[in-house]
């Protein structure tokens, strides 16, 4: 077990090392997530009391096509010198790749959403005045069940030809109940609630992110067969 | 009895249960009493409610067949579940056209965001992608490997799609109801004929479609004995 994190952890230091010397997916990502928002307030009047209602749609779908940009990446820039043999053929649990590769994509991800979701209230004007514990908890059940999967996926499409695109199509309806959950329950915090009114939803997101962590564990050892 | 002989026998079979449903539909089954206007519209529940079924079989293959390829390695099982979803995807378009035409004379309305419409929806794009991945891999191991991955991923998505959906839906509540139809005993049987009609059906789309992938095995094979002798 303690081997088993160990190889995780140096997993993830290395995709973290990697991606601060460079810097190149998180900034991508941060540009690309403001761009969403700016390209949603050009084709939505952002003065309007109205916009409120949608202001949730607007950050998930922003954070999502921002997430896609930095899953695509996570496996495709394994396959550069051909790492990714260097990777499948180090001595640990094929498995270890996978949540390696989960872990450093969730703090990325929640990196570009922590530093934008203010943004985008500010830009839109908007205050929040509910509960700050429970939109982390929101952002990150979210993220994680969106990641899980994605991490998952990605792995399978940067082995196709057409990875690139290939990816959110097969991501997206994987993840309706993702998208539909946290912005229904940020929906809910923006009006106001609380832990009472989310919890049905909560309960869908959590069930989702064990489904989609234990099945991708199961599989993992079927995509990286050489 | 030969492969071909029993193929044949299928054929027939899925004919002529096709032709007792449709003379059931049309003539059999009484017209529902409490639609006024346009009661013959309410015939396409038969087909709608048949072809629904099929695409939830169809899928259920691909899943069993996922799991039984990545289990024992044989391309059979590949081969199975690639033509279940081929067919699946058909029936599935079908609900999905049907369903519009139905909507539209019951509601006044093409398109309803209710939980079994949506989450059909939802069903075709995850099996569009099934396909999308199996034109995107490289080589025949490699396809069915990604495929069978898919294909359990896809399938264990589905209930937790449709208790989103539900759920999500009652939040923001439809002027419409669907649901109970009220199907007299005649209709009822007119159904389950339909029902099994349909089933055949697939079962014969099955089968030709897995002699389709046997035949191109063959001439894979035959191919590279010719090139083997150059």
């Amino acid at each position: 077990m303690n081997q088993f994190l160990a190889s995780v952890k140096a997993i993830v230091w290395k995709d973290l090392k990697a991606e601060f010397r460079t810097k190149e997916m998180l900034s991508s990502m941060l540009i690309f997530a403001f761009l969403v928002i700016v390209t949603f307030s050009f084709a939505f009047n952002p003065t309007l009391e109205s916009i409120k209602q949608i202001l949730p749609g607007i950050i998930w779908v922003a954070f999502l096509f921002s997430g896609i940009l930095g899953l695509n990446r996570s496996f495709l820039s394994e396959h550069n010198n051909e790492s990714i043999q260097g990777l499948m053929l180090a001595p640990v649990d094929r498995s270890a790749i996978y949540f390696g590769k989960v872990v450093s994509n969730f703090c990325l991800t929640t990196l570009i959403e922590a530093v934008s979701l203010p943004i985008f209230l500010i830009l839109f004007d908007f205050n929040y005045s509910a509960s700050w514990f429970w939109l982390t908890v929101v952002v990150v059940s979210g993220t994680f069940g969106f990641v899980a999967v994605g991490t998952f996926l990605a792995a399978l499409a940067s082995n196709t030809r057409s990875s690139e695109v290939l990816l959110p199509i097969i991501l997206f309806p994987i993840i309706i109940p993702v998208v539909i959950g946290s912005v229904e329950m940020t929906k809910l915090l923006f009006a106001g609630g609380g832990l009472a009114e989310i919890a049905t939803w909560l309960r869908v997101i959590a069930v989702f992110d064990v489904v989609f962590l234990v099945i991708p564990f199961l599989l993992f050892e079927y995509l990286l067969e050489a | 009895m030969s492969v071909n002989g029993a193929r044949t026998v299928l054929g027939g079979a899925t004919f002529v249960a096709l032709l007792v449903a449709l003379y059931m539909v049309f003539i059999f089954a009484p017209l529902p009493a409490n639609v006024s206007d346009f009661p013959e519209v309410q015939k396409i529940l038969y087909f709608h409610v048949s072809v629904a079924w099929i695409e939830f079989l169809a899928f259920f293959v691909v899943f069993v067949g996922s799991i039984a390829y990545l289990k024992t390695r044989s391309r059979r099982w590949d081969v199975l579940a690639a033509a279940s979803a081929e067919i699946g995807i058909v029936y599935c378009s079908l609900v999905l056209l049907t369903g519009p035409v139905w909507a539209k004379a019951a509601w006044n309305v093409w398109w309803t965001w209710d939980p079994r419409l949506t989450t059909t929806l939802i069903l075709w794009f995850i099996y569009v992608a099934y396909l999308l991945i199996r034109n995107s891999a490289e080589e025949d191991e490699k396809r069915a490997r990604f495929a069978a991955v898919f294909g359990i991923i896809g399938f264990v998505d589905v209930p937790i799609v449709f208790m989103a959906i539900r759920w999500w839906r009652t939040i923001h509540p439809l002027i419409f109801e669907g649901g109970n139809v009220g199907l007299s005993p005649k209709m009822t049987a007119t159904l389950l004929v339909s029902i099994a009609a349909f089933t055949l059906l697939y079962f014969y789309f099955l089968v030709i479609r897995l002699n389709i992938a046997k035949l191109r095995l063959e001439v894979t094979q035959v191919k590279e004995e010719l090139r083997a002798e150059l």
